[in-house]
């Protein structure tokens, strides 16, 4: 049995991904440690979820594929900059690890989470949803697809159920 | 301190791209852009017109993308303060071909020269030296001009310079605005694929 977080990451490779730009979050911190380790790929820290839109059309301007990793209250952080997305129709693929929607304990969460398809949506960004883990391959390759041949802005929402309630005590 | 602010902002871009041929170059949106446009234009320009602070993100993708060419980020104070913290992405990055170079004429100049930050105490070769890029520059002076395409031409090391110019309104030199043309054309000329 294979864990989708390196599912996950092996679509992305497959699709030709050489660049990934994260804010760091749990649900991604698997595979943020596999693009780190991975010789092939570029792993870049940002300071805010909006650089990493800029960057990924920087990126293509330059001719490499890149993906974006972030949580759901990043999502809030890109709006102005997904109109550089829509109007140069530059292909963006972002993953987007969802809080506040499933056994939250924190109800900060909420409110940026409960906007995120919406706000995604309403810049342009197609949204897709993966709730299930066998769901990932098959949702994250046609995502990355659609992003890099059709030059589309697409999100995957990973659902907070897929990823699992964060702990709140202090075991690991 | 912050530098003087007396340089003509068309003649050091004139004379920091005829040192710079080579150069793929991000402009940020209002004067600078204008600017760019005005020192002649080529497809290895791609001019912002929106995207507010994210010129230096956008331009550390292109050059992560291609490693071997020069980038420069062509933008204004204002510009780059709104994008402070890709400062500290960049910084952590060590891109050996992308200079970040400020227009600093201490104003947001499109929108009636209002005081910026640069006029309030901040320096932004400051904060790139705290964030670790490896050079940067205080310009007060056309002869350092110089100075600095040797260090975007070299390819050795990230950098910033602040270049001190005049908060002059200068007539619009307006570039195209179609980002998807700009996008295709640039990559053309880089010979990559248009969709």
């Amino acid at each position: 049995m294979i864990a989708w977080q390196e599912t996950l990451f092996d679509v992305l490779k497959n699709n030709g991904v050489k660049l990934v730009t994260y804010v760091p979050d749990a649900g991604h911190a698997d595979v943020i440690r596999r693009a780190h380790n991975d010789t092939s790929l570029r792993a870049v820290v940002l300071t805010t979820e909006e650089e990493g839109v800029a960057f990924a059309c920087g990126a293509a301007l330059g001719g490499e594929r890149s993906v974006l990793l972030m949580q759901s209250s990043g999502v809030g952080n890109c709006i102005n900059m997904l109109s550089l997305v829509s109007v140069g129709r530059f292909p963006f693929l972002t993953i987007v690890t969802m809080r506040g929607e499933w056994a939250e304990f924190n109800p900060w969460q909420v409110p940026m989470s409960q906007a995120t398809q919406t706000v995604l949506e309403a810049m342009g960004v197609i949204v897709y949803r993966v709730s299930e883990a066998d769901e990932v391959a098959s949702i994250v390759d046609a995502a990355a697809r659609f992003a890099f041949e059709s030059e589309q802005a697409v999100a995957v929402l990973l659902a907070q159920k897929l990823i699992g309630r964060k702990q709140w005590t202090n075991e690991k | 301190m912050s530098n003087a602010k007396n340089l003509n902002r068309r003649e050091v871009v004139k004379v920091l791209m005829t040192a710079c041929p080579e150069a793929l170059v991000i402009a940020g949106l209002g004067s600078s852009a204008y600017d760019l446009f005005a020192a002649g234009d080529r497809d290895l320009n791609f001019y912002l017109w929106g995207a507010m602070g994210g010129a230096a993100s956008i331009g550390l993708g292109l050059a992560l993308a291609q490693p071997g060419k020069a980038v420069i980020v062509l933008t204004g104070d204002g510009e780059q303060l709104m994008g402070l913290g890709s400062l500290a992405t960049i910084g952590a990055q060590q891109p050996n071909n992308l200079s970040v170079v400020v227009l600093d004429n201490g104003h947001y100049g499109e929108t009636g020269m209002q005081p910026s930050h640069t006029s309030l105490g901040a320096n932004l070769a400051a904060v790139a030296a705290a964030c670790g890029l490896a050079w940067t520059m205080d310009i007060s002076e056309m002869s350092q001009i110089t100075t600095l395409a040797e260090h975007i031409n070299a390819k050795q090391a990230c950098g910033l310079a602040s270049i001190g110019v005049s908060a002059d309104a200068l007539p619009r030199a307006l570039p195209n605005r179609d980002a998807v043309y700009l996008k295709n054309r640039f990559r053309a000329a880089l010979k990559l694929p248009i969709i």
